[in-house]
């Protein structure tokens, strides 16, 4: 620590150099940060933790084909089954098709398997009573200017109303909160009741989209999943059951590989940051030999030398990192209140800084070795001869 | 010193202005227009005095460049890895609207249910199917028979080769003349499926990302054996596709006799409009007609968008970081050459042929990296095939289209870092004061 007015004087010697490089180091982890934060939202969607004691079970052939509805007694019956759900996708398009967010048909004990949506019981038994409620997603409440009380029209694109026409209208009787701020995300959805639907629809009645199960004992999911998926086996409508997470997972991995993608950009930016501030850094350390060589006149040692260098290097790009990241969480915070918590970006926070942090050493280290032992092997009397 | 203060922040404005200028004309340039630029350069090099002056000099500074490799590589390698994020990202978004856009025409168009944005929201009964297929607009064969096809789109889920996990691919349920209504698509091994048989034909997009497409093998629809007896290559969205007839498809995923979409031949491409207002008056039929062209080019918008935008979001930043490593290198670059600078004004030579000398080679390096980094993703990524998720929830193929377009708004991106990179250093090599360049070591 003593020697950090040493360090930190050097570094500031060509005060231009330095900061055009601290830009470039900035830029870098800005682009870290924001990719990083796109990259945790798809993994986030795959791994919730709050989905491990639920399953859900879609149709075998595809999660877009519909299951009788008479399947709900006999996986009820299932030893290790607490509770079962069951869900349509609705697909309506609130406005303009622009406007995206899930809206699903859901059973009147779907909200009781996700306990981590906080919904009022004055709010809860007002969705129970109205034939045409909804409940909504705090955010996506916000986004609209909803309030309770306000009816909702939605445009069908799957299923018109048997009377005719693809118009939908719904009276919002509830807004609900996702417990964990982390999952705001999931605060953009629509849910109305499946009654309503189910008589209203022309077509597909009596079939539901998918069940979601609740698992008495976590250990039992496997097991409960092979039950399920065996009460239909080589019936016409085959089942599919997994855990919620396995379910998220499979369906992001289906847009690509977002890590791929995002792993080779970064891979990219990062090559051309190592040699641009390693460049910096040999040139810094050339500019200074005689400096050094009087460093170890007076009797530093070849290892503080060395340290020294390097200790310059990683302060180098951790200060520019940290301003980096810093403006990385500035910019998704500003991106997350213009659009909406719905887009796929994660606030950049413990787990992003903690990754950022170790490249960062980890490229100050690499970035300062060579000059570094280029200090500490030289000899005094060469060095202050200018040889 | 308030006034060199003051006359040091106008130069500054100054050369930023012109710098912004200079980006805005190059962002806007087309190629004739920087050939025009560059052969007037080579003229005014060759004619006029201060012209061989500035060549001269940009001689010298090129001849130098082996001595220091390390620094003016830092300005290639970070021009290039801009040019390359960019220009595999933009190839990454125009490749995908160039596959959806080539499935439609405007001489063909699409009929769905009222309200469904894609087929496999559609729902579309049997009588409505004939009644589309029928009206005057659509074109028929010598026989009489309207060219149309009734097709249902149904999804399965299969194994991918690149992870093993199961993915959606597209069934599509086609009517017998699905071949004249799209003379695109061409068997390229086995044989077309027969009618009212459970055969498949693969795209040779799907045979190349799922696992066990190849023709002679089996697949279990539905709980029916179904058997690929044919391969099919279209170069759009269709090869994406497994194709069959829609009357078993509809029996296997009981359908009924409805379909989820009807595509049919116009006699013309000015004929939709007929065809649009035929449909909507005819009180029997709730439906939506596009152009085919259309309903694909409405499916790749968002994506495309989205990449495009994440593309220059990203290379941007990129740039910014570019643009530093080149000032630091040109600044370092003109310190130790202030001496020769120096001497070169003091024997007479004016500022012009120095700022030339210096933005000359800039640019220079920077058009070696942007090739460099253009010529690196058109290696890698030049038909490199991927797929995603397409708006009937299933994967889409598509390839990487690295065009000339493409590579030439990557090369515009190199001019533009290099020009801001070198102007401000060499500005600076003019403004340094001849008798203290002189006396420098």
């Amino acid at each position: 620590m003593k020697y950090l007015q040493l360090i930190w004087t050097a570094m500031f010697r060509r005060k231009t150099r330095t900061i055009f490089t601290l830009l470039s180091v900035l830029a870098a982890f800005l682009l870290f940060g924001l990719l990083d934060s796109v990259r945790s939202a798809f993994a986030n969607a795959a791994s919730s933790v709050a989905g491990v004691d639920r399953l859900v079970t879609v149709s075998r052939i595809s999660f877009t084909l519909p299951l009788p509805k008479s399947l709900l007694p006999r996986i009820q019956a299932l030893p290790g089954v607490a509770q079962v759900t069951y869900a349509n996708w609705f697909g309506g398009v609130y406005q303009d098709p622009k406007n995206f967010f899930a809206n699903e048909a859901v059973a009147d004990n779907f909200l009781d398997l996700y306990p981590e949506w906080l919904l009022s019981a004055a709010e809860r038994t007002a969705f129970r009573n109205t034939r045409t409620g909804a409940v909504v997603g705090e955010s996506l409440a916000e986004k609209y200017h909803w309030k309770l009380g306000d009816k909702i029209p939605l445009q069908a694109t799957i299923y018109p109303q048997k009377v005719g026409g693809n118009a939908w209208a719904f009276d919002l009787v509830g807004i609900y909160r996702a417990a964990d701020p982390k999952r705001k995300s999931q605060e953009n959805a629509l849910f109305f009741n499946w009654d309503y639907f189910d008589e209203a629809r022309a077509f597909g009645n009596g079939n539901v989209g998918w069940y979601v199960l609740k698992v008495s004992d976590r250990e039992l999911a496997q097991q409960v999943a092979q039950a399920v998926d065996a009460l239909s086996t080589n019936s016409d409508h085959e089942t599919k059951t997994q855990t919620e997470q396995a379910f998220n997972a499979a369906f992001v991995s289906q847009f690509g590989d977002i890590g791929l993608i995002v792993g080779a950009i970064m891979g990219a930016v990062f090559f051309t940051l190592i040699l641009l501030t390693g460049n910096t850094m040999a040139q810094a350390v050339r500019e200074r030999i005689p400096e050094l060589a009087v460093l170890k006149t007076i009797g530093f040692s070849n290892h503080s030398v060395l340290a020294l260098v390097l200790a310059e290097s990683v302060l180098l790009i951790v200060l520019g990192g940290a301003i980096g990241l810093a403006l990385a969480g500035v910019v998704v915070d500003a991106v997350r209140a213009a659009v909406g918590t719905g887009v796929p970006m994660t606030r950049v926070g413990g787990a992003i800084w903690l990754r950022g942090a170790g490249l960062m050493v980890l490229i100050g280290l690499i970035v300062g070795a060579l000059p570094a032992r280029r200090g500490m092997r030289l000899r005094i009397v060469d060095a202050l001869a200018g040889r | 010193m308030a006034g060199s203060r003051l006359r040091r922040l106008g130069s500054l404005l100054g050369s930023l202005i012109a710098a912004g200028v200079a980006i805005a004309l190059l962002a806007l340039a087309s190629w004739w227009l920087l050939l025009a630029a560059v052969l007037l350069l080579a003229l005014w090099t060759l004619v006029t005095r201060i012209g061989r002056q500035a060549w001269s000099v940009t001689e010298v500074g090129l001849a130098t460049i082996p001595q220091r490799l390390g620094a003016c590589s830092v300005v290639v390698v970070g021009i290039a890895g801009v040019v390359a994020v960019l220009v595999a990202l933009l190839a990454m978004a125009g490749g995908f609207e160039a596959t959806l856009k080539q499935s439609g025409s405007d001489d063909t168009a699409i009929v769905m249910r009222a309200g469904a944005q894609t087929e496999i929201n559609s729902v579309l009964d049997h009588d409505s199917a004939g009644l589309a297929a029928q009206a005057p607009q659509v074109l028929r064969t010598a026989q009489g028979q309207p060219i149309a096809s009734p097709e249902l789109v149904v999804v399965a889920a299969l194994p991918k080769k690149s992870n093993g996990l199961d993915a959606n691919v597209e069934i599509r349920g086609v009517g017998e003349r699905a071949w004249s209504l799209r003379p695109d698509v061409r068997i390229i091994a086995g044989r077309r499926f027969g009618p009212g048989l459970r055969e498949l034909i693969v795209g040779n997009g799907a045979r190349g990302q799922f696992v066990g497409l190849d023709p002679g093998s089996t697949l279990k629809l539905n709980g029916q054996i179904w058997t690929v007896v044919g391969a099919f290559e279209s170069g759009d969205a269709h090869d994406s596709e497994l194709w069959a007839d829609t009357d078993v498809v509809a029996a296997t995923y009981r359908r009924g006799s409805s379909t989820a979409s009807v595509t049919v031949r116009l006699t013309g491409a000015d004929a939709f409009d007929a065809y649009k207002a035929a449909l909507a008056s005819d009180p029997r039929l709730t439906v939506d007609v596009k152009t085919t062209r259309a309903y694909y080019t409405d499916q790749s918008a968002a994506l495309a968008k989205l990449i495009r935008v994440l593309g220059i979001t990203v290379a941007a930043i990129m740039a910014i970081g570019a643009v530093f490593g080149a000032l630091n290198t040109m600044y370092a670059a003109v310190a130790t050459r202030s001496r020769e600078i120096a001497t070169l004004r003091a024997i007479g030579f004016r500022a012009v042929p120095v700022i030339v000398s210096v933005l000359l080679e800039t640019m220079l390096l920077a058009l070696l990296g942007g090739l460099l980094g253009a010529a690196l993703t058109w290696l890698v990524f030049n038909h490199y095939t991927v797929s995603t998720l397409g708006s009937n929830f299933t994967q889409v193929v598509f390839a990487f289209q690295v065009s000339a377009a493409v590579l030439w708004t990557g090369l515009k991106w190199a001019l533009a870092i290099g020009l801001i990179g070198g102007l401000f250093p060499a500005l600076r090599a003019a403004r340094l004061p001849v008798t203290a360049g002189l006396r420098e070591l």
